[in-house]
């Protein structure tokens, strides 16, 4: 795996902004599912807004809405574009 | 597969298919509109709503088209059906072990893509599948058009484009069913490509699977790919295959093992 | 082959797979869902002859429904809304049906009485069977053939995954799990529905917790419940509009207190017997689509005039039948509903209400639907005859029993909170396959709402405001 200093998490990305899937560090049922969303490596998200409180955020993945948990977004390597 | 045998897997599902009716599983992503299909072509009444994850068991009914009887079976949503939740799971075997006569994988129009993914997924359990793409008024209110001929010609089955919640497409999809159970429909269902390092593992394990003798039953490179998935809980669902001697057998020892 | 050598074979075959899935990097379940999404992107390019795709409808609702400002009293403001329109026209529907069932029940009283039939099976027939099936009728059906229909349009509107999107965060403090507040809407409809909808939630822990305290939701039979007392206790001078109005304000607190309950009753489970940390949640928030307002309101309100009436039939009708002969049949100088009602009198008093009250409660446990009905003709069989025709004169009914605003409040906490109705115990044992877990839902909300009431009615007593 080559680093890449310009990975972030995606819980990180600003509202508004796009960036391109990188690593996923989920386990379990919570990685197959994020997968079957069609967050694969790659794929391009837009975080589209959060919840009144904050959490969660609401992400646009090939042409759906998807909202996530700040906890579960953290764990998403993304590149900012 | 005779007739017998299909009939002791799905009386497993609850399924109470008269031996003249054909069986009809819909498919497809939460939220796209089956049970509102389901209740167009049954005259039932499954709860509908703008909301993912509202049928969360199998529904079952009836209709006729040109004297010909059909079973429609209402499956759960599901994103895929490669993982083990209990939904999918309940889709999956359905699809897989209580072999409907033809799978209907009902689409978003307004996001295809991502809807496209489940429908791959089912031709490649089974070929008979057709595509129904539903919501095309949602699309048409954003100025989304689709070239069905060319969806069809994508993907190797029948592509019927419907409004279920207007009736619209609806006779389509019964005349498609009715010609799909009489045979005059040819499915070539799209092989989908993988990459090479997933193509070379399948070839590895291709020729042990194909020593089962499963061919008949499930498609050996699906069955592959589900090894190579680490899929448990389908392997020990394959495996009551093998301990049967009889044909009969067989099918009791899967119900059981489901 | 023989069995042995098949089941060692498969096994053989995984083992192979297994070092063939260990030579790779990458899992190759990964590669397979991405490779799959490959094929699928290219299809769409081929296919998607064109796409704007901009959902701008859903963006700018979106802006106000999900926004820091707006998202939480909106949610209240909806419900506010959908209650006022409730309570406010069914008034009118409901004196109607109410006239014309009792005039018919004068009617049938005097047939039976032409007929010279014997008073036993007048009263059971009557005052039983049909006075039962009217009430369940008349209060119970026009709320709830107004309140679904709305809420079915909000539902096909799009609405309800924004809730569990805005409410998420809350759930997450409890451990729990946003798609609760799903199950929880479908609750409204049936409790045992709502159960069953708790499939939708992935983790099992938080699964269990959301069928734990789905009752807290009131249901279709409780409705009409807190919106009877509310009317006839909660805004004495009002009328019309305005009255219409309060009592919205009262049920949306009532509904308030029920979400909270919720949150505090999943807070305390995750922290005892189903400790756990909160899982994940994924939740697609689909496009809002425009409802088809006409068909809705018609098939909804056809929908539920059908259920209200099954269960009218169904339920109301064969309890009527029952509680007229448990009031009527007398072992000693004592009917054998009042023995009960007296034995029950000092548990119902310390938590502010009367032994007829907690029996009807107790009785109601096959369905909700019944326990006003059996109240009303405990009260009836054990006082003077009146004709209920009005809630002003169920008003006075209560009023002659020793009702207070306190035993009002009671009555409207204790229906909120008590024990599921049967249907829905029974479902909760099919959902979990745990007779453990089915106790436990008779139980904690059985405990929340003796507390509750006991401790409020203390306390007013204490400060002398009883
Ligand atoms: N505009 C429009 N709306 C539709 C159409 N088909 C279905 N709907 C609506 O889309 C929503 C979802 O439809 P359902 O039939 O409940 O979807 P489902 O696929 O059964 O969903 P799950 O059971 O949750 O997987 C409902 O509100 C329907 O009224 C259509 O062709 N056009
Ligand atoms: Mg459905």
């Amino acid at each position: 795996m080559t680093v890449d200093f310009n990975a972030i998490p995606l819980s990180q990305l600003s509202i508004g902004s796009s960036c391109r899937i990188g690593e996923i560090g989920l386990n379990g049922l919570l990685r197959r599912r994020i997968q079957d969303l069609g967050i694969t490596p790659g794929t391009t998200v837009e975080c589209l807004r959060r919840g009144p409180s904050g959490d969660p955020t609401a992400y646009v993945v090939r042409g759906t809405t998807i909202a996530l948990r700040k906890e579960d977004a953290y764990q998403i390597n993304v590149f900012p574009i | 597969m005779n007739k017998g045998h299909k009939m002791i897997l799905r009386e497993h599902f609850g399924i109470k298919a008269k031996s003249d009716q054909y069986v009809i599983a819909l498919a497809g992503n939460p939220n796209v509109g089956k049970s509102t299909v389901f209740n167009a072509l049954t005259g039932l009444r499954q709860h509908t709503g703008n909301w993912p994850g509202k049928t969360v068991d199998n529904a079952q009914g009836s209709f006729s088209f040109k004297d010909t009887d059909f079973l429609m079976i209402d499956l759960p949503g599901t994103y895929s059906i490669l993982t083990n939740t209990v939904e999918e799971e309940i889709a999956r075997d359905f699809i897989c072990f209580a072999v409907p006569d033809v799978t209907v994988v009902v689409l978003d129009a307004t996001s295809l893509e991502r809807n496209l993914n489940i429908a791959l997924q089912v031709m490649e359990i089974t070929s008979k599948v057709i595509v129904c793409v539903n919501l095309l008024d949602e699309a048409k209110k954003n100025k989304i058009t689709l070239n069905l001929p060319g969806l069809e010609k994508e993907l190797g089955v029948p592509v019927v484009g419907t409004s279920a919640r207007q009736g619209i497409g609806l006779d389509k999809l019964k005349e498609m069913l009715y010609l799909a159970v009489k045979e005059q429909v040819i499915f070539r269902p799209r092989q989908l490509h993988y990459s090479p390092e997933v193509e070379e593992a399948i070839a590895q394990i291709l020729p042990k699977i194909e020593q089962l003798g499963l061919s008949d039953y499930l498609h050996p490179r699906w069955l592959a790919l589900r090894l190579l998935d680490n899929d448990e809980m389908l392997l020990r669902k394959v495996s009551a295959y093998l301990t049967a001697n009889s044909d009969d057998d067989i099918y009791r020892e899967v119900s059981m093992a489901l | 082959m023989s069995i042995t050598t098949e089941k060692d074979f498969l096994q053989e075959l995984n083992k192979e797979a297994e070092t063939i899935r260990l030579s790779y990097v990458t899992k190759l379940g990964d590669r397979i869902i991405a490779d799959i999404y490959k094929n699928a992107e290219q299809i769409s390019k081929n296919v998607i002859l064109n796409d704007t795709n901009k959902k701008n409808w859903t963006l700018k609702l979106d802006n106000y429904l999900t926004s820091k400002i707006f998202g939480y009293p909106f949610m209240l403001l909806v419900l506010g809304i959908i209650l006022w329109i409730t309570i406010s026209g069914a008034n009118l529907p409901s004196d109607m049906l109410a006239t014309a069932l009792f005039s018919l029940q004068e009617i049938l009283s005097r047939g039976f009485l032409d007929l010279g039939a014997p008073a036993w099976l007048h009263g059971i027939l009557v005052f039983g069977v049909f006075h039962s099936v009217a009430w369940v009728v008349s209060v119970m059906l026009p709320p709830m053939a107004i309140f679904f229909p709305l809420f079915t349009l909000l539902e096909d509107l799009g609405y309800l995954p924004r809730v569990a999107f805005n409410l998420d965060n809350l759930f997450k403090k409890a451990k729990t799990c946003g798609k609760q507040s799903l199950t929880m809407c479908m609750g409204f409809g049936c409790n045992a529905a709502g159960v069953v909808a708790c499939r939708i939630i992935d983790s099992p822990r938080e699964r269990l917790i959301a069928v734990l305290t789905n009752n807290f939701v009131p249901c279709n039979g409780r409705f009409p419940i807190l919106i009877a007392i509310g009317t006839i206790f909660g805004v004495g001078a009002l009328t019309g509009q305005l009255q219409a109005l309060a009592v919205a304000g009262i049920i949306t607190g009532v509904i308030l207190i029920g979400v909270f309950v919720t949150f505090a009753v999943s807070w305390i489970l995750s922290r005892s017997i189903l400790k756990g940390e909160a899982s994940s949640m994924v939740l697609e928030l689909p496009p809002y689509r425009r409802p088809k307002i006409a068909s809705v309101v018609y098939r909804s309100i056809i929908d539920r005039t059908i259920f209200v009436l099954k269960r009218a039939v169904s339920v109301a009708a064969p309890a009527g039948a029952i509680i007229w002969i448990v009031a009527n049949t007398y072992i000693g100088e004592i009917s054998i509903l009042n023995h009960l009602a007296g034995w029950l009198n000092p548990f119902a008093q310390a938590i502010g209400m009367d032994g007829y009250i907690l029996l009807a409660f107790i009785l109601g446990l096959p369905a909700n639907e019944i326990v006003f009905p059996i109240l009303i003709m405990s009260y009836i069989s054990s006082g003077t005859m009146i004709e209920l025709e009005s809630l002003a004169e169920l008003r006075l009914l209560f009023i002659d029993h020793g009702w207070t605003w306190l035993t009002a409040v009671n009555v409207m906490l204790f229906t909120l909170l008590h024990w599921p109705c049967g249907t829905t115990l029974l479902t909760t044992h099919k959902e979990t396959g745990s007779k453990k877990w089915t106790l436990a839902a008779f139980i904690i909300p059985t405990t929340v709402a003796f507390t509750v009431c006991f401790i409020l009615t203390q306390t007013v007593r204490l400060l002398g405001l009883g």
